[in-house]
């Protein structure tokens, strides 16, 4: 337990000392504050639900920008210290390797959660202000939006943990993040969508294609943010499409969840297999 | 006393090349052994058995009585690699601190050994503005918290400058007048300065010699050159007389045993005025190392010039 809070926090100053934590906050920052300018211009006036308009914009742009800040911060959690020589002074101390990479997992996430806090943190109250006030309970949508992004991010933080820990060269680890993105947030989406238009009969529509949706933890946050939000006003994209989900509202989070304990005990499996 | 290094017919065998074969080598407690061979002679890899990294194909190595890798083995050890390169953004201090943690240090150590290795001045720096020396004496700090029996160092004087290395080995020395046992790896005998207690060789990934360095030196029983400088003159006589070569038209060179040696110079004594210098000159440390990693092909060479005295 010692290890894990002793690494935990090392990477957080490390994140801190830098500039990663600044960066990418700002990088969050400037993208949610183009949206909430945006968000505004359409409609010439401003509504009351000008916040969750925002929000929606904002879980759009999480699900690409959340993953990659997370794959970036991962990949050279192992490849790079191993690279450094640092892992093999760490491996050498009496701390199991569980524990160096728990440890490591609570630092970045916290990082993580640091720079989403802090971006999507003032877009929202920008867009509350700019709105004239209006009901606070679109702040706690800002907050679930928040809530939500740091568990995606913890999921593919863990996901990059694997590429980090199954090869041996820092770029080839980059390069399997990329790929990994990708997959994830790209290709993936333009196959369903693909498989959606040649199905013709509508079985991948009905029974497939609900569970290949959640299956993807970046969809599944889409869908998770996308049911929060009062669907009539912001108009529904992929979770409306008529198809019964397997998993609807909060559960919809179980996904990244899942994957997230699934990919972490994977990565510990490997690193405890590395050879230093 | 047991041992703290204990490694018995050690074999270790990656997927194509065999890294060490048959290799028995123990460090008592307090002992300063240097590990000497070429790269790629097996040095690191028996550090990595050491440590637990990996294990051996067959043989068995023990740590103060326990298995490398086991909880018990890692808090005996500390280890200082060939290349590491600390977080750039952290300071010495907090560098020394994250070790001391995780090896379950008291935080009083983290002063103490930054004290001991000289860079109290620079702790609050940030180590992307340290030298080579400096960076090297923090790794040796970080190795030094927490008051391992036995320090592993792989090549820790490589690339350092005469005066730093020998401020290093000072260090060394110092900590293993505490008790703590050294194994340290280098490229070459001259390296050590004749620091260690004992020295072993690795050759190929067999332990070729393993002994006190003036044991070996007597092992290896290198030929002692001799130059004689003769009087204006007088250089053919005197290469009549005791042989050798002439390496220039004043002075007469040659190689000889041990043994031979007094004979010899009692015969150039006797040539009176017609010798104007004698220089002896002793095997090098380097030429003792390399008489042992290269299996003698240096002695070889030298015995073409046979001492025909």
């Amino acid at each position: 337990m010692h290890g894990v809070i002793t690494i935990a926090a090392t990477e957080i100053r490390i994140g801190l000392r830098n500039r990663w934590i600044i960066l990418s906050s700002l990088i969050l920052l400037a993208f949610a504050l183009i949206l909430v300018l945006l968000g505004s211009a359409p409609g010439g006036e401003v509504k009351t639900d000008a916040v969750t308009v925002v929000v929606a914009s904002l879980s759009t742009l999480s699900v690409y920008l959340v993953p990659l800040i997370a794959l970036l911060l991962a990949f050279d959690a192992i490849a790079g210290e191993i690279d450094r020589g640092t892992l093999q002074l760490v491996l050498a101390s009496p701390v199991s390797r569980g524990a160096v990479l728990v440890g490591k997992f609570l630092g970045h996430v916290a990082v993580l959660a640091i720079a989403v806090s802090f971006g999507y943190g003032i877009a929202g109250l920008v867009a509350f202000f700019a709105s004239g006030g209006g009901d606070a309970v679109a702040l706690i949508g800002v907050g679930r939006l928040i809530a939500s992004s740091i568990i995606l991010g913890a999921t593919f933080i863990a996901i990059g943990y694997i590429a980090s820990a199954s090869v041996r060269q820092t770029g080839t680890a980059a390069a399997l993040a990329i790929a990994i993105w990708l997959f994830a947030v790209v290709l993936f989406d333009l196959a369903l969508l693909g498989g959606l238009l040649a199905s013709q009969d509508g079985v991948f529509a009905r029974v497939v294609f609900p569970w290949l949706l959640v299956f993807n933890p970046a969809d599944a946050f889409r869908l998770y943010n996308m049911s929060a939000i009062d669907a009539v006003v912001v108009g529904s994209n992929l979770g409306g499409a008529g198809s019964a989900l397997p998993l609807s509202g909060l559960a919809t989070m179980l996904s990244p969840v899942a994957w997230t304990a699934i990919t972490l005990g994977l990565s510990t499996f490997i690193l405890k297999r590395v050879r230093p | 006393m047991t041992e703290i290094v204990k490694a018995l017919n050690v074999r270790m065998k990656f997927k194509a090349v065999e890294a060490l074969t048959d290799v028995s080598l123990g460090v008592a407690p307090g002992e300063q052994v240097a590990l000497l061979g070429h790269n790629g002679a097996g040095k690191t890899t028996l550090f990595r058995l050491i440590l637990g990294f990996i294990k051996p194909t067959a043989g068995s190595i023990s740590i103060a009585g326990f298995t490398p890798g086991s909880d018990a083995a890692r808090r005996v050890v500390s280890y200082l690699p060939e290349q590491v390169a600390f977080p750039k953004m952290l300071t010495g201090r907090e560098v020394v601190r994250f070790y001391a943690r995780l090896k379950g240090a008291a935080p009083g150590d983290v002063q103490a050994v930054l004290d001991k290795v000289e860079l109290v001045e620079a702790a609050d720096r940030r180590v992307d503005t340290y030298s080579k020396g400096m960076r090297q004496r923090l790794g040796l700090a970080q190795a030094l918290v927490g008051n391992p029996r036995l320090l592993l160092l792989d090549e820790p004087t490589s690339g350092l400058d005469p005066l730093s290395r020998q401020h290093f080995y000072e260090l060394i020395a110092d900590v293993s007048r505490r008790g703590c046992s050294v194994l340290l790896s280098s490229h070459g005998l001259s390296e050590l300065e004749a620091r260690t207690d004992r020295v072993a060789i690795l050759r190929k990934g067999r332990l070729v010699a393993d002994g006190p360095l003036a044991e070996l030196q007597h092992q290896a029983d290198l030929p002692i050159r001799i130059r004689v400088r003769a009087a204006s003159g007088a250089v053919d006589t005197v290469h009549a007389e005791i042989g050798g070569g002439r390496i220039n038209c004043a002075s007469v060179e040659l190689y000889c045993a041990r043994r031979d040696k007094m004979r010899i110079l009692s015969k150039i004594s006797g040539l009176g005025a017609q010798v104007e210098d004698v220089d002896v000159a002793s095997p090098t440390l380097d030429e003792v190392y390399r008489y042992f990693s290269n299996n003698g092909i240096e002695q070889t060479r030298r015995g073409d010039i046979q001492c025909t005295a």
